[in-house]
């Protein structure tokens, strides 16, 4: 028998049952909720009159509508009277259900992609879902993970089990060294670059190589996190003492002896030797340089050192059309150099780049600078409460504030526009976030997606600058 | 949910790669704390010339009328015709809600995302997958013949095409017979509680730290 890939492993352990045509019922082990995708899920079980099968596995913070401007005055202080309603909603839910939920001020509180890891709610071995596709994140601790829609968070919430189909195995090996300046975010840009953003579609893709293991846990969850972006729902990362290290002493986290029993089991949460993957993919390291979306899809990548495209080039009518329609969006010029793109904003935050080593990142390049006269604003948005209270334990807010950027509370924030950060029409932003499509973070918009340290540093600039020469200086 | 057996309507093309979530019900209408009433909001952007707000009235605003939908030959149509990676981006439900409640039963495209594809079908919308050269093909004749509309045959798995051409597709056994049948995912599975319980006491004695 030939050994088993990752994917396998935790798909055959959640397996409740399996019918002739291969679907499943697979086992949740942890569902994360937020307020955007459960309301309608909650109304479905109420009128169903069921109850949640298994309460503990729940856990729920509002991330996507609250305000990252003063919110001392609580849920009553959300300007919007519909975003209001939705946050309203998620507590009453949570409140009359059981869930424990992070509300608004609760420090623990942010995106929720941060707060599991972060709180050791998702675990290695675990299965995650919740009603974001962002869900991928967790496949950094070798959880299978992955998003759903409302039905199925109804679905979860009445079962703990979900109807799964099996995915197909990808690897991704990303082998040598990373250069300076590159780090995870243009590791993740660079490959839905080359696969493009169906190019995972139907897999769940393991990132693996010596470049993936020399990547720290945060990095790793930026990497998996748009696993989506390429079009997998699934993004995994094997065990190791990194993942071990993160998750040790987390409120979530075993304890004493059921410790030591899960770091047993956890050893083997790595794919076989002999594993056959249906598809791999092999991309070196050193050929990763620091990225910039200049499109309105994710795969619209280029290096900072490159131009954007012309059009007239492309032999594919649909992808020509493709991108002459994202330049007139994005208005900008074919050949234009990526360093010629002036800013008007510059946001780092979501949960993608939200964390405190991002944070750290944007920091050191910003430290004793001062933002371009010209930008509009500079955002740095933590992803939790736990997040913020450490980056100013540590006086990163201090440099960013002297830097002339403001230092918000924590959510989705400018990542999508459901609250009040966005952008105007035309604005160009530098983004550290995870989707480039029109209107994302704003009516007529335009977003560029980079790494935390390209962000900082075209906020510096008013333009994008490659993070290499920065360095150097 | 919805049954679907045999619907016939008329066919809208849909001309771009990759439409996204995002493009499909914008951010704003997500605030909705109910299922239904995006319709007016499906393709926001693309469908009016200002900026959509949640709870306005859309039929005093400026519509965009080079788009699809608001051409007069595409009107009260059922069937969209798309290209690949149909429904990429996010989870959010509220986009098939917002097709089906613009009066959208079927999708034909080459591909599509797989959240998006999964949600389609707990909506009662059914996402059809033909063969690219098979869609280029409808697109032509959508574009060529006005009112042109298709047959789709679910029990038999089928479009029919206005000139009685059959093009056969693939469905996913168990998809099918809670489409046809409008039956409730939920309900089916808590036939199995007793393989699901059964399953929490063998892991709980396996993997206790999942249960504490
Ligand atoms: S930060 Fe952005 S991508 Fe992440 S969950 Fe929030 S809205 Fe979604």
């Amino acid at each position: 028998m030939t050994g088993k890939t990752l994917y396998d492993k935790l798909w055959d352990d959640h397996l409740v049952t399996e019918n002739a045509d291969g679907s499943a019922l697979l086992y949740i082990d942890r569902h994360l909720l937020h307020e955007v995708t459960s309301p309608q899920a909650f109304e479905g079980l109420r009128l169903a009159g069921r109850q949640p099968w298994r309460l503990d596995t729940n856990l729920a913070t509002p991330d996507h509508n609250v305000q990252t401007t003063d919110r001392s005055g609580g849920v009553d202080s959300i300007a919007d009277p519909i975003s209001r309603i939705q946050v309203k909603t998620l507590d009453e839910n949570c409140d009359s259900f059981g869930i424990t939920e992070f509300k608004m001020n609760d420090p623990r509180q942010g995106i929720v992609h941060v707060v599991g890891p972060e709180q050791g709610a998702t675990l290695p071995g675990m299965t995650v879902v919740c009603g974001d596709s962002h869900t991928a994140t967790h496949g950094a601790f070798a959880a299978l993970a992955h998003g759903i829609g409302t039905s199925e968070v109804e679905h979860v919430l009445a079962t703990q089990c979900l109807i799964a189909k099996k995915m197909k195995n990808m690897l991704i090996r990303v082998s040598g060294q990373l250069g300076a300046g590159v780090t995870a975010k243009d590791v993740v840009l660079h490959i839905i670059g080359v696969i493009g953003t169906a190019g995972g579609t139907g897999y769940a893709i393991e990132f693996g190589g010596d470049a993936i293991r020399s990547i720290s846990m945060e990095g790793r969850m930026t990497i998996c996190n748009m696993a989506i972006e390429a079009g997998a729902r699934v993004g995994l990362v094997a065990v190791d003492d990194k993942t071990l290290d993160y998750v040790k002493g987390r409120p979530f986290a075993p304890k004493d002896e059921h410790w030591e029993q899960a770091v047993a089991a956890w050893k083997d949460l790595v794919s076989d030797e002999d594993a056959v993957f249906d598809q791999v993919v092999e991309i070196a390291a050193a050929d990763i340089q620091p990225q910039v979306t200049w499109g309105t899809s994710p795969e619209m990548v280029a290096p900072v050192t490159a131009q954007v495209p012309d059009p007239a080039e492309i032999a594919d009518p649909v992808k020509r059309e493709g991108t002459e329609r994202a330049l007139r969006y994005m208005g900008l010029q074919p050949r234009q150099k990526i360093t010629d793109i002036r800013l008007d904003r510059v946001f780092i935050g979501s949960c993608t780049n939200s964390r405190i080593e991002d944070l750290r990142e944007a920091a050191a390049v910003v430290k004793g600078h001062k933002v371009a006269s010209t930008l509009k604003q500079a955002l740095v948005v933590p992803g939790s409460g736990l997040v913020k209270m450490q980056a100013e334990a540590e006086g990163l807010d201090k440099i960013f504030i002297e830097a002339g950027m403001e230092w918000r509370e924590p959510g989705c924030s400018m990542c999508l526009a459901m609250n009040p950060d966005k952008l105007g029409a035309g604005e160009h932003c530098a983004s550290t976030s995870n989707r480039n499509f029109e209107g994302r973070q704003g009516f007529g918009g335009r977003t560029h997606l980079v790494s935390p340290a390209m962000a900082a540093a075209a906020a510096i600039a008013g333009h994008f600058v490659d993070i290499r020469e920065i360095s150097r200086v | 949910m919805k049954k679907f057996t045999l619907h016939e309507g008329i066919v809208a093309p849909l001309d771009r790669a990759n439409v996204d979530t995002d493009m499909i019900i914008p951010k704003q209408f997500l605030k909705s704390i109910k299922r239904s009433g995006f319709g007016p909001n499906l393709f926001d952007e693309l469908r009016y010339l200002d900026e959509g707000q949640p709870d306005q009235d859309c039929s005093q605003r400026p519509l965009n009328p080079d788009f699809v939908l608001n051409k007069p030959r595409y009107q009260g149509c059922s069937v969209l015709l798309a290209r690949k990676n149909f429904g990429c981006g996010s989870s959010r439900e509220h986009a098939p809600w917002a097709l089906e409640d613009f009066g959208i039963r079927a999708i034909i495209a080459p591909s599509y995302a797989d959240i998006f594809f999964n949600n389609s079908f707990k909506n009662g919308l059914l996402p059809i997958i033909l063969e690219e050269d098979l869609v280029d093909q409808l697109f032509r004749e959508v574009e060529a013949q006005e009112g042109y509309q298709l047959k789709i045959d679910l029990e038999q798995q089928c479009v029919i095409k206005p000139d009685g051409t059959s093009l056969p597709f693939e469905i996913d056994a168990f998809r099918k017979h809670c489409l046809l049948n409008g039956l409730d995912d939920i309900g089916l599975t808590l036939e199995h509680a007793d393989a699901i319980r059964a399953y929490e006491q063998r892991r709980r004695a396996e993997a206790p730290w999942m249960f504490s």
